[in-house]
């Protein structure tokens, strides 16, 4: 029997804004098959996200929903978290609303070791405001706002969110559909921050001004960039080059912040040494 | 048994009016004057099983605030004026979504980093007008230790009570200023919880007008599942831009204040009965005001103090009423005039309006008020 998403959707809330092409969607089942994977109550079930295309997935989830500013989910999860930590809280949104206006939280996020969720829709653009360049739009792409070509360098999400201290990271495509859900399942699961990055594509905005000739094109692209970790290692680095890797890509177990948090209360209430 | 006493700096005692309003949540980034709040907090907010986080910036510190008050924990932040500026469109998603939170501004020089160490009053017209969009706005203004303290815990209750941020201003010389505070006894003050929610979690519309101006806010994590936005949004939270839905919200958040302006305003009055002059102060500046009365009074002049404890809403009625019984209206205030601005607009040209204004760190002394005084009499 087919998988019957309707039942997580929110009655009379689609359709959806995006895009014919856009991977939000895909990304979106995905979140849906992990949460039902992991079984988890939506009532006790948090989904945050910041602003733009992407941010707007939360709205569409029947669960304690909020869509808050620009690039400030995490900073809003992080507070939700602390207030009910019995709460399972996921946070989604776009590459520019992560790791540009909202860098900051998004790495404190990361080294605090919260136990949340945050999937990030990488599609190398701000979709929404129409197709300006963000920290992972490829040196020399085109822009609305790089019409010569973007001369800035790229920010690795996955290997930020390690540096910064997140204890699961990992990173798939829009393309591995079904690596999206196990993904995601494994990051609610584990606790901790965990990041799941997923490469995502934008036809409109992106795609038609480098010359991606279909959704097709962007999606082929996305299936050849990706090389699973375990398969990488066997690589060399030629080989690698121009490559993504995909998977899991770092997994630890690191004290979460808010169970930190707990023994702060009980030594401020005198019950621990 | 005796009240429990202590000598408390300004700061300090707003931290334990937090604590005593309920305050399960802190969320703040350090800033000077206002460290002491959150240092205070850090230490009384886990004894009740609150919470106290030191955020990466005060943007992220006001957002971490608004998540734990939608998730049902009073929450307060506390900075100074560059900080609120930081948190100023965080605040209008506050107001947008209706989600009670408490905003300690300790106001210090400026603009921009100013004087960190230096007392202001500047900031009175940026907690009104601060945010972009309509929206009402509710400040008070407490002008001595044991009254931040009791100030705070009705900012708490204001929050609560008309699901919104509310400010809490005071100067640095308050802030830092040590006062003798009695700690009142539980019961003493009231403490008012935002209203809960008595339809099943199905029927539950987080904006429901039909349930009167502030519709009752459910916590995210009891059982009911709804949807939170910064955008103009229908009765069930979700987005829209049908013009008579965004219209009709808007009018409600701004009339839920107007419409209960009698509630929220608070002011004290001394000597104004048969007042010739009427200083209209506020804060640390109230207090030299008063001292001038009295000068004033003994040298003849028939002097008095109308000082707002609520500064927004703005107490027009009885600032219009004093306009029309006096020669004039002195505003002394450390800045280069922001509230005589209001108290001309209310005075509707009863009686001549003249300020005092100082913006060199240095606090308005009863002298230049009383000179002020004597020269528009």
């Amino acid at each position: 029997m087919a998988y019957d998403y309707e039942k997580s959707i929110r009655p009379g809330k689609l359709p959806h804004i995006w895009c014919p092409g856009c991977g939000h969607g895909i990304v979106m089942k995905g979140l849906i098959r992990a949460m039902d994977t992991c079984n988890l109550d939506r009532k006790m079930t948090s989904i945050v996200s910041g602003i733009g295309c992407a941010s707007r997935l939360p709205g569409y989830l029947d669960a304690c929903t909020l869509h808050t500013a620009h690039g400030r989910a995490a900073a809003f999860a992080t507070g939700v978290k602390m207030a009910n930590p019995e709460m399972t809280v996921i946070c989604c949104g776009g590459d520019g609303d992560g790791t540009a206006i909202g860098g900051n939280h998004f790495i404190h996020a990361c080294r605090r070791n919260i136990d949340m969720t945050y999937v990030i829709m990488n599609n190398y653009i701000y979709g929404m405001t129409g197709g300006q360049f963000s920290p992972c739009t490829p040196t020399g792409h085109l822009a609305s706002t790089t019409p010569y070509g973007n001369p800035d360098p790229v920010f690795d999400i996955s290997k930020l969110a390690i540096g910064a201290g997140a204890t699961y990271v990992a990173r798939t495509t829009a393309f591995h559909a079904t690596q999206i859900d196990k993904l995601i399942a494994e990051g609610i699961k584990h606790k901790g921050m965990a990041i799941i990055e997923v490469l995502d594509d934008c036809p409109t905005t992106y795609g038609r001004r480098n010359k991606f000739r279909s959704v097709v094109d962007m999606m082929k692209r996305l299936k050849d960039m990706a090389v699973p970790v375990q398969a990488a290692s066997k690589m060399t680095a030629e080989q690698l080059e121009g490559k993504i890797l995909t998977g899991v890509l770092y997994k630890e177990d690191k004290p979460e912040y808010c169970e930190q948090y707990q023994n702060v209360i009980e030594r401020a209430q005198g019950k621990a040494s | 048994m005796a009240k429990k006493v202590a000598l408390l700096q300004g700061n300090e005692a707003c931290a334990h009016g937090a604590v005593y309003a309920g305050a399960k949540f802190f969320a703040g980034y350090p800033i000077t004057p206002s460290t002491e709040v959150a240092e205070v907090l850090s230490v009384e907010l886990p004894k009740v099983g609150g919470k106290f986080i030191q955020m990466e910036d005060e943007i992220g510190a006001m957002a971490a605030v608004i998540g734990a008050s939608l998730t049902g924990a009073k929450a307060i932040t506390a900075t100074s004026g560059p900080g609120v500026s930081l948190k100023q469109e965080l605040i209008g998603y506050a107001c947008i979504a209706e989600t009670p939170c408490v905003i300690i501004n300790v106001m210090r020089g400026g603009p921009s980093t100013g004087m960190p160490t230096g007392p202001g009053q500047s900031d009175v017209m940026q907690a009104r007008w601060g945010t972009h969009g309509d929206h009402a706005a509710i400040a008070v203004v407490p002008a001595s230790c044991q009254e931040i303290y009791s100030e705070t815990v009705r900012a708490f209750n204001l929050a609560e009570k008309y699901r919104m941020p509310v400010q809490v201003l005071y100067d640095e010389i308050v802030g830092h200023m040590r006062e003798r505070v009695e700690f009142p006894e539980p019961g003493e003050l009231e403490v008012i919880d935002r209203q809960a929610p008595d339809v099943s979690p199905e029927d539950y519309k987080p904006y429901d007008a039909t349930k009167g101006q502030v519709p009752p806010l459910a916590a995210f994590g009891s059982g009911y599942k709804f949807h939170v936005t910064g955008l103009n949004k229908a009765a069930d939270g979700f987005p829209t831009t049908k013009a008579e839905l965004v219209d009709a919200e808007e009018r409600r958040q701004v009339d839920k204040v107007m419409d209960n302006a009698a509630d929220i305003e608070k002011n004290e009055e001394y000597m104004t009965e048969d007042a010739e002059v009427i200083l209209w102060a506020y804060g640390s500046t109230s207090r030299s005001a008063r001292y001038a009365v009295n000068e004033l009074r003994s040298q003849g002049v028939k002097a008095g103090l109308f000082r707002p404890i609520t500064l927004w809403p703005f107490p027009e009625k009885r600032t219009l009423e004093l306009a029309e019984q006096v020669k004039a209206i002195v505003v002394p205030e450390m800045n280069l005039g922001q509230m005589i601005y209001e108290v001309e607009r209310v005075s509707q040209g009863k009686c001549k309006i003249a300020g005092v204004h100082r913006v060199d760190g240095e606090p308005l002394n009863p002298g230049e008020i009383m000179a002020k005084v004597k020269e528009v009499l």
